[in-house]
C-alpha cells in the first residue's frame, strides 16, 4: 500500500514536468505555419525576444517551486501514529524573504517589457508603406492610398520594407493578427488602429482575425504574401488596372483585348453578364463594370480575384472547382456568410462566371 | 405553560424536517448550502458537457460534428455555466454551510434572505440556460463584447436571455454578500476576533467586499447594453456616438475581480485542508491574511490587462502591466506559505489532501502563465488565443475546481454524515489530474504556435491536429473521473450515516459538533480563544470526546417562509418580461406582474413573524 502511494506520487511530479516537455517539444517543432515562435518581422522579433525572457524566468521559478513542492511531499509524508511535528507558526525572515524575491524576479521581466511597448507603440522607423485594413464578417480589405490599389484577404508586401498598418472595422471589433511578421491589434468601427512590421524573407504569411466576430469568426483567414522588390512591382502594376483608386476604375484603351474588355459572343462576356444579373454586381466592384470606380460596397473587389492564391477569406485554394462549388451555394460552403444570391445560378451561369473571373487576373 | 410552548416549538421544526414543501419553505442556512450545492453540481455538469462537445468539435481538422452557430452557442454557455452557475455557486454551497459553522454562530445573520439569494439564483440559471429551447441559447461569448452584442448583429433573443439572466444572477450574488459580509462581521462566536478567524472565513469575507464592488459595475453595463438593444440608445454603438471599448472598460473592472471571486475561496479551502493533514498550523497566518486582502485590492487596478491589444497607449499599457506583475507578489507569498505549512509536517496522504497538494502543483503553472502575458508586448501575441485559455484553465480548473472537489471530500462527511471512499477519492484525483493535464498542457502549445480561441474548426495545414486530438482524449478522462466521484458520491448517500463528528481531527469549529449538525448547529455558543479552537482543546483534554446530538428545545430557530421564493419569482418575472419588449408587445405588463410579485413577496415577507 505504501508503496503503491509513492509510486502514484512520483507520478505527481513528472505530470507537470511533462507539461513543460511538451511545451518545449511544441517549440522546437517546425510545421507551424501560423507560429508566434518563428518570428520573420522586425515587430514580431521584438515580442519574441520578450517572450524568451519572461518565458527563461518561469521556467526557472516553475523547476525551484514545483521541486520544493514535491520535494516537501516526498520528504514529509507521515503516519497517523507519528508524534506531531512541531508547530511552527511561520517565520518573518522567510516572509520578508518570499516577498522581495519574486518582487526582484519581476523587475528583470519589468524592465525589458516597458521597453518594448514604447518600441512597438512608437511610430515606424524611416519610409514606410501605407496599407489601410479594414475588417469585416468575415474577410479582411486592405487599400494602398499611396498605390491606389483596392483589394482583399491576401496583403501583399515587400521584403524589408517597413509596412505601416492603420486598421479599422466595418461593422464588430475584429483583431488583425499576422503572428510570424507582427502580432495582433484589434480592430473597432470609428477607430484607427496602427501596426507595424517589416518582413525579413519572403514567403506566405497566414493569420486570421483573433476577436470573436460573430458567426464566422473562425474562418475569417487572411494571408500576408512577402514579395521581392520586383514581384511586387508588378503586383501593384497589375493591380492599380482598372482600380477603383484610379481614374475611377476606367480601363485603359490599350487593354482593350484584355478580360476587362470583353466583347463579342465570348465566354468573357457571358460571364460578365452573368455577373450583372446574376447579382454579383450589386456587392462587388469589378473593373470593366457599372461598379468599376466604387469602394462602398459590401463585397470584397473582385477586378483581380483570379491572381489571388485563395477564395473565401483564406478558406478555399483559389481554383476552378472551389470557385464553382462556393458560386452553387456559398450558404453551404460558409454558413451566414453575406454573399448570398438572390437567385440561384444556373450550370452555364456558374461555368461562365469561374472562367470570367478566373481571367481577372 | 412555559414548558409546552417550548415543546411545540421543537415538534414544530421537527415536522419541517422533511418532504419537498420543507426544502421549499427552507431558511436554514445548512440546508440552502446544499441546494446551492446540488444545483450548482447540476450545472457544472452540464457545463462540462458543454466542454466535451466542443472537445469533439475540435478533436479533428474541418470538423463538421456542431454547427458554427452551436459551437458559438456552447463555448458562450460553457464558460458563463462554469463562472455564474458552476463555481460561483459551489464556493456559495461552502459559504452557507460553513461560514456560520466556522465562526460558531447558529445561521446566516439574514436567513430569509439567504433563501431568497439561492432562489433568484436558480431562477436566474434557469433563465440564461432557457434560451436553449427556443434555439436562442445565448452565442456572443461570455464576455459578450459590444458591438457585436447590438441589435443590428445580434438581431436574436440569444443576447436578451444572456443579458437578462446574468441580471438576475447579479441580484442573488449581491443579496448573498451583503448577506454573508454581515454575518462575518456580527456573528462571530465571542473571542473570535478578525484575526482568529479560520482562513477559509477570511478568504470568503475578501470574496464578499469584491462581490460588493464588482457586481454593480456589471449590472450598469448590462443595463446599457439593454437599453441600446432595446430602447434605442447608443451607449455602446459607434454609429450613434458610442463606444464599444466603454463595454469592454466596464466588463472588466468587473471581470478581473471576477476571477478572484473564483479563486479566493478556492485559496481558503486549501489553506483549511493543509494544516489538518500536515498536522500542523497554517504558517504565516497573518501574511495569508493581508496578501489575500492586497490581491483583492490589487484586483480592482489590472482590468486592461485583458485590453493590451485594443492599443490603449504605451503608458495605459505598462500602468496596467506592472500592477499586473504586482499582483504576481502576494499570490506567489500564498503558494510560499501553503509550502511553508506543509514543510515539517507529518502529512496526511487523504484525498482532500491530494486534491490540495494537486491544487498548488497546476496553481503555480496558471499563475507563471499569466506572469507572461502581463507583458503587454508578449501578450499581443498570447491574448486571444488557446495559450490563454490554457492559462485560465489551470488557474480556474487546476485551481478553482481542484480546491472546490478538495473541499468536498473534506466537508461532506461534515455535510452528509457519511464519509466517502478514498480509494474512488484518489482514483478520481488521479485520472483528474491526468486528464487535466492532457486536456490543458497542449494549449499552451496551440495558442503559441497561433492557434486563435473561439474558432468553431481550424483547417489542416496549420499543424494544429496533434495536439487538439490528445486534448479530447484528456477530455474523457476528465469525463470519467467526474463519473467515478458521481458514483462515490451516490453511493456514499446509499449507506446509513458513518462519518465522526470529526473524522480529519480538524482545527475549526465545525468539527466539534455532530456530523450532520444539527439544525441549531451549536447547543452552546462556542467561545474561542485562537484561530484552531479545537486544536487547543484536544491539547487541553488529551483527546476529544464524540459530541452527542442534544434536544434542541428552547433554541430560537427563525421559521420557515415561502415569501423568500414569492419574491424571488416576482425578481424573475420583472426581469424576465423585458425580453418581450418589442415594438407593439405590451411586455410591460408582464414585468409589472413581476414587480407586484416582488412587492408582495417582500410586504408578507417582512410582516412574517420571524420566530
Amino acid at each position: 500500500m505504501h508503496k503503491s502511494t509513492g509510486i502514484l506520487r512520483r507520478a505527481l511530479v513528472f505530470a507537470p514536468a511533462l507539461g513543460l516537455l511538451l511545451l518545449l517539444a511544441g517549440c522546437a517543432a517546425q510545421d507551424y505555419p501560423q507560429t508566434t515562435l518563428q518570428p520573420r518581422g522586425d515587430f514580431a522579433h521584438l515580442v519574441d525576444s520578450l517572450f524568451r525572457t519572461t518565458l527563461l524566468w518561469a521556467t526557472v521559478v516553475f523547476i525551484l517551486v514545483e521541486g520544493v513542492l514535491v520535494y516537501a511531499i516526498f520528504r514529509f509524508r507521515g503516519k497517523p501514529s507519528d508524534a506531531e511535528p512541531s508547530q511552527v507558526h511561520g517565520n518573518t525572515t522567510v516572509e520578508i524573504l518570499w516577498t522581495v524575491v519574486p518582487a526582484v524576479i519581476l523587475a528583470f521581466i519589468a524592465v525589458p517589457t516597458v521597453q518594448t511597448i514604447f518600441r512597438t507603440s512608437s511610430t515606424p522607423p524611416g519610409e514606410v508603406v501605407e496599407i489601410e485594413v479594414i475588417g469585416h464578417q468575415w474577410w479582411w480589405e486592405y487599400r494602398y492610398p499611396g498605390l491606389k490599389i483596392v483589394t482583399a484577404n491576401e496583403l501583399h508586401v515587400p521584403v524589408n520594407k517597413t509596412v505601416s498598418l492603420k486598421m479599422t472595422s466595418g461593422d464588430v471589433v475584429h483583431s488583425f493578427w499576422i503572428p510570424q511578421l507582427a502580432a495582433k491589434r484589434d480592430v473597432f468601427p470609428k477607430k484607427y488602429n496602427p501596426l507595424w512590421f517589416k518582413a525579413e524573407v519572403t514567403g506566405d504569411f497566414p493569420g486570421q482575425c483573433a476577436e470573436f466576430c460573430g458567426l464566422q469568426h473562425g474562418r475569417m483567414g487572411l494571408r500576408v504574401l512577402v514579395d521581392s522588390q520586383p514581384v511586387f512591382d508588378a503586383w501593384v502594376k497589375q493591380q492599380q488596372t482598372g482600380s477603383p483608386l484610379v481614374d475611377a476604375g476606367k480601363v485603359p484603351a490599350s487593354m482593350s483585348d484584355s478580360a476587362y474588355r470583353a466583347t463579342g459572343d465570348s465566354v468573357m462576356l457571358k460571364g460578365k453578364l452573368a455577373f450583372m444579373t446574376g447579382g454579383c454586381i450589386a456587392c462587388h466592384a469589378m473593373a470593366g463594370t457599372a461598379t468599376a470606380g466604387l469602394t462602398i460596397l459590401q463585397g470584397p473587389n473582385l477586378s483581380h480575384v483570379g491572381s489571388r492564391t485563395t477564395i473565401v477569406a483564406g478558406m478555399l485554394k483559389n481554383t476552378p472547382t472551389n470557385l464553382r462549388h462556393w458560386l452553387t451555394d456559398p450558404q453551404a460552403v460558409k454558413e451566414g456568410s453575406l454573399m448570398k444570391l438572390p437567385r440561384p445560378l444556373t450550370e452555364d451561369e456558374i461555368t461562365n462566371l469561374v472562367a470570367y473571373l478566373r481571367a481577372h487576373q | 405553560m412555559a414548558t409546552s410552548v417550548l415543546e411545540h416549538s421543537a415538534v414544530h421544526h421537527a415536522e419541517a424536517k422533511s418532504g419537498l414543501w420543507s426544502w421549499i419553505t427552507t431558511v436554514d442556512h445548512k440546508r440552502i448550502g446544499i441546494l446551492y450545492g446540488a444545483s450548482a453540481f447540476l450545472f457544472f455538469l452540464l457545463g462540462g458537457i458543454e466542454a466535451f462537445v466542443i472537445r469533439l468539435q475540435l478533436m479533428t481538422a474541418d470538423n463538421t460534428l456542431v454547427s458554427p452557430e452551436f459551437y458559438n452557442q456552447l463555448f458562450t454557455m460553457h464558460g458563463t455555466t462554469m463562472i455564474f452557475l458552476g463555481v460561483m455557486p459551489l464556493s456559495a454551497m461552502f459559504f452557507n454551510y460553513f461560514i456560520p459553522l466556522q465562526i460558531g454562530a447558529r445561521d446566516v445573520v439574514f436567513p430569509r434572505l439567504n433563501a431568497f439569494s439561492y432562489w433568484v439564483f436558480l431562477l436566474g440559471g434557469l433563465f440564461i440556460n432557457a434560451g436553449f429551447f427556443f434555439n436562442a441559447w445565448p452565442n456572443a461569448g461570455w464576455f459578450g463584447y459590444a458591438n457585436l452584442t447590438s441589435a443590428q448583429y445580434s438581431p436574436g433573443l440569444n443576447t436578451d436571455f444572456w443579458v437578462i439572466g446574468l441580471q438576475i444572477l447579479g441580484i442573488a450574488s449581491i443579496a448573498a454578500a451583503v448577506n454573508f459580509f454581515v454575518t462575518i462581521i456580527n456573528m462571530r462566536a465571542p473571542g473570535m476576533t478578525l484575526l482568529r478567524m479560520p482562513m477559509f472565513v477570511w478568504m470568503s469575507f475578501i470574496t464578499q467586499i469584491l462581490l460588493l464592488l464588482a457586481f454593480p459595475v456589471i449590472t450598469v453595463a448590462l443595463v446599457f447594453l439593454m437599453m441600446d438593444r432595446h430602447f434605442g440608445t447608443h451607449f455602446f454603438i459607434p454609429a450613434g456616438g458610442g463606444d464599444p471599448i466603454l463595454w469592454q472598460h466596464l466588463f472588466w473592472i468587473f471581470g478581473h475581480p471576477e476571477v478572484y471571486i473564483l479563486i479566493l475561496p478556492a485559496f481558503g479551502i486549501v489553506s483549511e485542508i493543509l494544516p489538518v493533514f500536515s498536522r500542523k498550523p497554517l504558517f504565516g497566518y497573518t501574511a495569508m491574511v493581508f496578501s489575500g486582502v492586497f490581491i483583492a485590492f490589487l484586483g480592482f487596478g489590472v482590468w486592461s490587462h485583458h485590453m493590451f491589444a485594443t492599443g490603449m497607449g504605451p503608458f495605459a499599457d505598462a500602468f496596467f502591466s506592472l500592477s499586473t506583475m504586482l499582483i504576481a507578489v502576494p499570490t506567489g507569498v500564498k503558494i510560499f506559505n501553503w509550502i511553508g505549512t506543509i514543510w515539517g509536517g507529518s502529512l496526511q496522504f487523504k484525498t482532500p489532501m491530494y486534491f490540495a497538494l494537486g491544487f498548488i502543483a497546476m496553481f503555480i503553472i496558471g499563475g507563471l502563465s499569466g506572469v507572461m502575458h502581463s507583458s503587454p508586448p508578449a501578450d499581443l501575441q498570447q491574448t486571444d488565443t488557446y495559450f490563454v485559455v490554457a492559462h485560465f484553465h489551470y488557474v480556474l480548473f487546476g485551481g478553482s475546481i481542484f480546491a472546490l472537489t478538495g473541499g468536498a471530500y473534506y466537508w461532506l462527511p461534515k455535510m452528509t454524515g457519511r464519509m466517502l471512499n478514498e480509494t474512488a477519492g484518489k482514483i478520481h484525483f488521479w485520472l483528474m489530474l491526468i486528464g487535466f493535464n492532457l486536456t490543458f498542457a497542449p494549449m499552451h502549445i496551440l495558442g503559441l504556435n497561433g492557434m486563435p480561441r473561439r474558432v468553431y474548426t481550424y483547417p489542416a495545414g496549420l499543424g494544429f491536429e496533434f495536439w487538439n486530438g490528445l486534448e479530447t482524449v484528456g477530455a474523457a478522462i476528465i469525463v470519467v473521473s467526474q463519473l467515478v466521484f458521481i458514483v462515490n458520491l451516490i453511493v456514499s448517500l446509499r449507506r446509513p450515516r458513518n462519518a465522526p463528528a470529526d473524522p480529519w481531527h480538524g482545527a475549526t469549529l465545525e468539527w466539534s459538533i455532530p456530523s450532520p449538525p444539527q439544525e441549531f448547529n451549536f447547543p452552546e455558543v462556542p467561545e474561542v480563544k485562537s484561530s484552531i479552537p479545537l486544536w487547543d482543546l484536544r491539547r487541553e483534554l488529551g483527546s476529544l470526546p464524540e459530541p452527542q446530538r442534544v434536544s434542541g428545545a428552547g433554541i430560537h430557530l427563525p421559521n420557515p417562509s415561502y415569501y423568500p421564493l414569492v419574491a424571488a419569482i416576482g425578481v424573475f418575472v420583472t426581469l424576465g418580461g423585458i425580453l418581450f419588449a418589442q415594438p407593439h408587445f405590451p411586455w410591460y405588463v408582464i414585468t409589472l406582474t413581476g414587480v407586484a410579485v416582488l412587492f408582495y413577496g417582500v410586504y408578507r415577507w417582512a410582516f412574517e413573524p420571524a420566530g
